[in-house]
């Protein structure tokens, strides 16, 4: 490899698996990220990119068809052997810091498969339009996380009774490449943070976490806007207060706290912290457009998830929702990874038909036919998804 | 006894020559330091006002083709080099054009980018911006759900 770029690459050895140095490409983010050519590029300048309904098929997400959002530049001079995480804020009892070794040997390795969406998934469909990143339907992905848990690390260093949020700090750089702004630095209540499945992850999938979802340590708390879970983690503060960091404030992952009419102006102080996301589903195969015969049963299948509830069914509709007939739903395998649906269709006559698939949730939500209610930024929809096929 | 060392003042002159060259080097080090910690905006945004003029466009870089230009896929109308220029260094242009608003809302969020994210004054090249974003990339009606568009039809194998 040292001899294609042309220079050692210092380091060289503690590149993670499968890693290939951003210089070796000319900017093609399918090749320097290991990603599908189906994935859709939204942006250069930072990198997102999101995945097809057909791409997401897997009951666990490979790296190549995970979404990427980024809010800055993804960092490319990680030294894992040097990486440190520190535990400070004002509400910790003492201030302490971790090499990754550190927290692999001190503490009890845990692995969940963990649905992470991002806030704005969807937000291509609202009108008025909202600002950001145009999200149709493929900004979520359940891949499975192997760490140690940041209640045990939070309770290593100390939690003192007045601690109420968590708010993480890492390593990539601004847009701008300011030094003094951080593109991002979220956090979650303690009641998130001390979850059991609330993970300081250090491997996707069985491998190192790819440079671009993270690597060497990421925060991952499954369920809630995948803001919350911060990449190339160095730092968590435990704060007395709601944490104030980047994109915490003004109109970031916050919604109107009272509904409001679509292209309504919303003060600051009525926006609410979104916290766990809506139950939702996605028809993940046949891919839209299939067309069969009318003597054919047609097999669906995809996933639903419910945020920090479990889904408890899964309806699909081939007549615009006049009448629902259920699907087979499995189980999670643990809390908070999405859930396996498959349904068997026949048709009675030809035509052109959409198949639309509706999830509840444990506590008797649905997904919304039409955009659920409209918010500034855009966030929040879950609106049913549905194909379209032809019968033959 | 002592050994005759005639080099002894030269060396001596040499040594301090460098200890005053080191000096010189820690003092511009540390100043650039300091620079980044207090006073970054002078480091990062020299330039206030990026003006506009077509003419410093420099072949290739600003081709157009099929009215679209080339580099960031902008659509080649009045104000499109004021909007490369000012618009796309610090963000891809695919920012812009997933995104479509009104002039009100244009204006908000370029006073947005100037105050959390090291946007420069643009001046007169505001309203040259927001006239061009808002011809080209006017806001489409949606209502409640879209039909399903581009669908790419093909045989379903068993």
């Amino acid at each position: 490899m040292a001899l294609l770029i042309g220079t050692d690459i210092v380091f060289g050895s503690n590149m993670p698996e499968d890693y290939v140095p951003l210089a070796l490409h000319e900017n093609d983010p399918f090749t320097m990220f290991k990603k599908n050519k189906d994935m859709v590029l939204l942006n250069d300048r930072p990198w997102n990119m999101e995945a097809q309904a057909h791409l997401l098929d897997d009951d666990i997400t490979p790296n190549s068809c995970m979404f990427i959002r980024n809010n800055g530049h993804v960092p490319e001079k990680i030294n894992p052997y040097t990486w440190k995480l520190t535990i400070d804020g004002e509400s910790v009892k003492h201030k302490k810091t971790y090499s990754l070794a550190d927290l692999k040997s001190k503490f009890k390795q845990h692995t969940y498969q963990l649905t992470l969406e991002c806030g704005g998934n969807g937000r291509s469909e609202f009108d008025p339009p909202a600002k950001g990143n145009q999200w149709t339907i493929g900004a979520v992905h359940c891949a499975q996380w192997t760490g140690v848990r940041l209640k045990d690390v939070l309770e290593d260093a100390g939690i003192k009774s007045d601690a109420v949020y968590i708010g993480y700090h890492a390593v990539d750089e601004h847009l701008s490449y300011d030094p003094n702004k951080e593109p991002i630095s979220r956090g979650c209540p303690m009641s998130k943070a001390l979850m059991d499945e609330t993970l300081l992850a250090f491997r996707m999938n069985g491998k190192d976490i790819p440079l671009v979802h993270g690597y060497p340590l990421r925060l991952v708390a499954g369920g809630w806007p995948a803001s919350v879970s911060g990449k190339w983690v160095n730092r968590i503060s435990i704060r007395n207060k709601v944490h104030d960091g980047t994109k915490m404030k003004g109109s970031a992952y916050r919604i109107p706290c009272k509904p409001v009419a679509p292209g309504t102006k919303v003060k600051d102080e009525d926006m609410c912290i979104i916290e766990s996301m809506p139950v939702k589903s996605l028809i993940t195969y046949p891919r839209s457009g299939a067309m069969f015969n009318l003597s054919k049963a047609l097999t669906i299948r995809g996933h639903a998830w419910a945020g920090e509830l479990e889904v408890s069914s899964v309806e699909y509709s081939i007549d615009f929702g006049s009448t629902w007939k259920s699907c087979t739903l499995k189980k999670p395998v643990n809390r908070l990874a999405w859930q396996r649906f498959s349904a068997t269709i026949r048709f009675s006559q030809t035509g052109y038909y959409e198949i639309w698939a509706k999830a509840t949730d444990s506590q008797g939500k649905s997904q919304p036919m039409l955009l659920p209610g409209w918010n500034p930024k855009g966030y929040l929809n879950n609106a049913c998804h549905r194909i379209a096929v032809k019968v033959k | 006894m002592r050994k005759d060392r005639p080099t002894y003042p030269e060396t001596r002159k040499l040594y301090r020559w460098m200890y005053g060259l080191v000096m010189i080097l820690v003092l511009l080090v540390s100043a650039f330091i300091s620079m980044n910690i207090f006073f970054p905006h002078w480091l990062y945004q020299s330039e206030t006002i990026i003006t506009s003029s077509e003419t410093n466009s420099d072949g290739d870089a600003d081709k157009i083709e099929n009215g679209i230009h080339v580099r960031t896929g902008l659509i080649d109308a009045e104000g499109l080099m004021v909007v490369v220029q000012n618009c796309t260094s610090c963000h891809s242009a695919s920012l812009i054009t997933q995104n479509r608003m009104t002039e009100e809302r244009w204006n908000e969020t370029i006073k947005w980018m100037q105050e959390t994210q090291n946007l420069w004054e643009l001046g007169p090249n505001q309203k040259v911006i927001v006239d061009y974003l808002v011809t080209n990339y006017p806001p489409m009606k949606k209502g409640r759900r879209m039909v399903l568009k581009d669908v790419d039809w093909y045989e379903l194998e068993d």
